[in-house]
């Protein structure tokens, strides 16, 4: 009777199809096969029962537990073969079973700071113009990110990270294909991407383990560098990861700019070594090396007299850089304590002609003003995260840029402008002492607390206090090292 | 000049090419699933594990270990129904190898292999950390062991047909010693069934289902939160209605929380191998299920 009823539920799954499997439906399919199992259960039981009586009449007793043991089989194979007609009929639901993986990012801040956050600056280098201010004061919505992402076919993954600006707008944060068939360890990745220079660089802004970037980040990549073109990453067969990346990109964003030239704009080159010390201990370390030609990559300043003036660089500029990250866990179970250790050094030198153009304000040199400008100056960070109790961590960081050599031939070869008419390349040496407290109720919510004193503006000290929520919605994510 | 030009070649060359020592080139996410590859492949295959009984599974991170060691394999054999859902998807899209795609014969999952149980009605995060395709701890149930290994050596002498001869025998001796043991186990285990335990996470459910095993409750309140006071008062309170014989927990859940509930409740901890290299004695399948027993027949009987 039973076999009946099962063959009936078989052949309806077998012409409903692919059609949408109602949960009703299935919900009845599956209290079917339960009846059926717990009957077939009673009856196996039953047998059991007989086979224990049986024990004494050896030869009768043989016979019932191959019968109980044939019925028990049959039983579950039947019974595996129904649910598995259940659970594909509802795994294939039409079209939308071929839906991408969405998640989406909601972030927020609430901040406090002692000096006014729109008049944000490094002092000593060269703006980036990215928005590498802290976040507004009193309650602020952060950018809130739209990942999309699935293979495409057998050859091509797509991924799309959209951020939403909290003052409306959506900006393409990445949106990349990335291959999955080249042979020999080779990934080719393009449109636009976060560079695979530094650590720090490639993670998204909600995985970071601090509310803001490093200072050597806000300074030399304007908080993080995208590339609009082409990355290629090779990963060596050998146990030890060894890996090689090359970029080609538009170079049009911080240190580079918009250029409005055929070509190639830009070009990277990185290697990553990684690996584990016994069970409990894993790195990585790299060094990178970014190169692009800006174009008139211009910054607002004032000058001595608070005139409006507009510097224009040409050039070349190159970022070099080495980092290296340590995770540290008990036996490499990161669930209930782990310690995570990450530090950058990059270095950025300029070479190129600036021009000084004042014509919009005091004027006071008839016309623009033009001169050699190279710089030589670099930056680091040290940071150290520690999960002391399973949701809750604590982390410190450690930041400073050292202003280096800055050439300024207008004001070196007296053709005018002095070097107070540049106060954002007065000679200064930015720190910031970061720390954070964070509480991580899963792996899709985090509310953090970060104080900070941060030194980056010319005898100033920017006291901040931020409160910060990080949720995510959707499809789990899946984090780099 | 051109011999020198050779020597660079050469030595490149020789760095690109795998050395080939055995035919297929395994990573197992977990540790029972390279015992099972070792149980099929035998000496056809050179086994890399990519956890250890210590790690919980859901929390990996795609280390830089990792991705070069996806990197060269052949085939990737994986929990799969989301258990990795943090860390497989990077090493596949980081590795460079084709072979191990989803899709693809290098990649192979376990838990489609069988039944699941716990397959939620409804999705919802606020119900914790719950797996939209079942609960994925299938390796718990040696009968499921015995159905992978089957779809599992298929796979092997897919990837490696001229050793075709040598993986159906293993195959088939496996399966003759795993059915024998089998045997004796549920024979062993009779004792076992309808004894209540409290566990820490629903990681035994298919052990539970197998041995006919009573869970009570779980220390977590939420599949894959961790324990909190307030849900541990509950629990003594069930506790004190509906008495367990022990609280069972896997070598990688805290210890602390286990013991804490143990105490006040005046029970037992027994913790299980959970997988392969999870006690001194479940140093291969076998061993892993005659440990799991001991264990637990020394509260249970």
């Amino acid at each position: 009777m039973f076999k009946r009823n099962l063959v009936a539920a078989a052949i309806a799954f077998a012409f409903s199809g692919p059609a949408p499997a109602q949960n009703s439906e299935l919900g009845k399919i599956r209290e079917e096969i339960n009846q059926m199992r717990e009957a077939y259960e009673k009856r196996i039981q039953n047998l059991e029962k007989r086979l224990s009586e049986a024990e004494g009449k050896a030869g009768k007793a043989e016979t019932a537990a191959t019968k109980a043991e044939s019925t028990a089989t049959k039983a579950e194979q039947v019974s595996a073969r129904a649910e598995s007609a259940a659970s594909s009929a509802a795994n294939r639901t039409g079209e939308n079973a071929f839906n991408p993986a969405v998640s989406l990012i909601l972030q927020g801040t609430f901040a406090k700071t002692s000096q006014n956050p729109n008049q944000y600056q490094i002092t000593g280098y060269v703006p980036s113009g990215g928005e590498v201010g802290p976040p507004k004061r009193s309650f602020g919505l952060a950018e809130s990110e739209l990942v999309i992402a699935a293979n495409i076919d057998h050859y091509f993954r797509g991924v799309a990270i959209l951020a939403i600006a909290p003052e409306g707008g959506i900006e393409a944060e990445e949106a990349y294909f990335q291959t999955l068939s080249l042979p020999r360890g080779f990934g080719l990745k393009g449109g636009r991407f976060f560079s695979g220079i530094g650590y720090q660089n490639e993670r998204h802004q909600h995985t970071w383990d601090f509310q803001d970037a490093p200072l050597v980040y806000k300074a030399f990549l304007g908080n993080q560098l995208k590339q609009d073109g082409l990355q290629l990453r090779w990963v060596a067969p050998t146990d030890l990861l060894v890996e090689l990346g090359a970029e080609i990109s538009a170079g049009d964003r911080f240190p580079g700019s918009g250029r409005n030239k055929n070509g190639v704009g830009g070009s990277a080159l990185f290697a990553n070594l990684g690996g584990d010390i016994g069970a409990s201990t894993a790195w990585r370390a790299g060094v990178s090396y970014l190169s692009v030609s800006p174009n008139a990559r211009a910054y607002s300043d004032t000058d001595s007299v608070g005139g409006a003036v507009t510097n224009t660089f040409t050039g070349n500029a190159k970022l070099a850089g080495i980092n290296g990250v340590l995770k540290w866990a008990p036996n490499g179970n990161a669930s209930y304590r782990n310690l995570k250790l990450q530090g950058e050094y990059f270095q950025l030198k300029q070479d190129g002609a600036l021009i000084y153009d004042d014509t919009a304000g005091t004027n006071g040199f008839g016309g623009p003003v033009s001169g050699n400008f190279n710089t030589k100056q670099s930056g680091w960070y040290a940071q150290a995260v520690w999960q002391f109790y399973p949701q809750w961590r604590v982390g410190y960081r450690y930041d400073a840029l050292r202003f280096g050599t800055v050439n300024n031939g207008i004001v070196n070869n007296g053709l005018g402008p002095v070097a107070a008419d540049f106060p954002a390349l007065a000679n200064h040496r930015p720190t910031r002492n970061t720390l954070m407290f964070d509480w991580n109720p899963s792996d899709f919510s985090r509310i953090r607390l970060q104080f900070a004193s941060d030194k980056s503006r010319l005898g100033v000290t920017d006291n901040q206090v931020f409160v910060q929520y990080i949720y995510s919605l959707g499809a789990h994510g899946a984090h780099k090292f | 000049m051109k011999n020198w030009l050779k020597v660079i070649l050469l030595g490149v060359g020789g760095f690109m090419v795998q050395p080939a020592l055995a035919a297929l080139n395994v990573m197992a996410c977990e540790p029972e699933w390279g015992a099972l590859s070792k149980e099929l492949g035998g000496d056809k295959v050179s086994v890399y594990v990519a956890t250890t009984a210590l790690q919980d599974p859901h929390h990996i991170e795609a280390r830089p270990s990792l991705i070069a060691r996806a990197r060269s394999a052949d085939l990737m054999i994986c929990t799969g129904a989301d258990l990795e859902v943090g860390w497989v998807p990077l090493l596949q899209t980081q590795a460079g190898n084709a072979k191990i795609q989803r899709g693809q014969p290098g990649y192979f999952e376990a838990a489609p292999q069988v039944l699941m149980l716990e397959i939620p009605e409804r999705l919802d995060r606020a119900m914790g950390d719950v797996h939209p395709q079942g609960n994925p701890h299938v390796h718990m149930d040696p009968r499921n062991i015995a159905k992978i290994a089957v779809a599992l050596s298929e796979r092997m002498i897919r990837l490696d047909p001229a050793e075709t001869e040598y993986y159906r025998s293993r195959a088939k001796s496996f399966s003759e010693r795993w059915q024998q043991a089998l045997t004796r186990w549920e024979k062993d285990a009779a004792p076992l069934r309808g004894v209540a335990v409290v566990g820490y996470h629903k990681n035994m459910s298919y052990l539970n289902a197998w041995l006919g095993i009573r869970e009570v409750g779980s220390l977590e309140p939420k599949p894959g939160l961790p324990p909190t006071t307030s849900h541990m008062g509950e629990l003594l309170v069930r506790l004190a209605k509906d008495p367990a014989r022990a609280v069972i927990r896997s070598p990688y859940n805290d210890p602390r929380a286990a013991e804490w509930l143990a105490g006040n409740a005046k029970i037992p901890v027994v913790t299980l191998p959970f997988t392969v290299g999870g006690s001194d004695k479940a140093k291969d399948l076998f061993g892993l299920f005659d440990d799991t027993l001991a264990r637990l027949l020394a509260v249970g009987k």
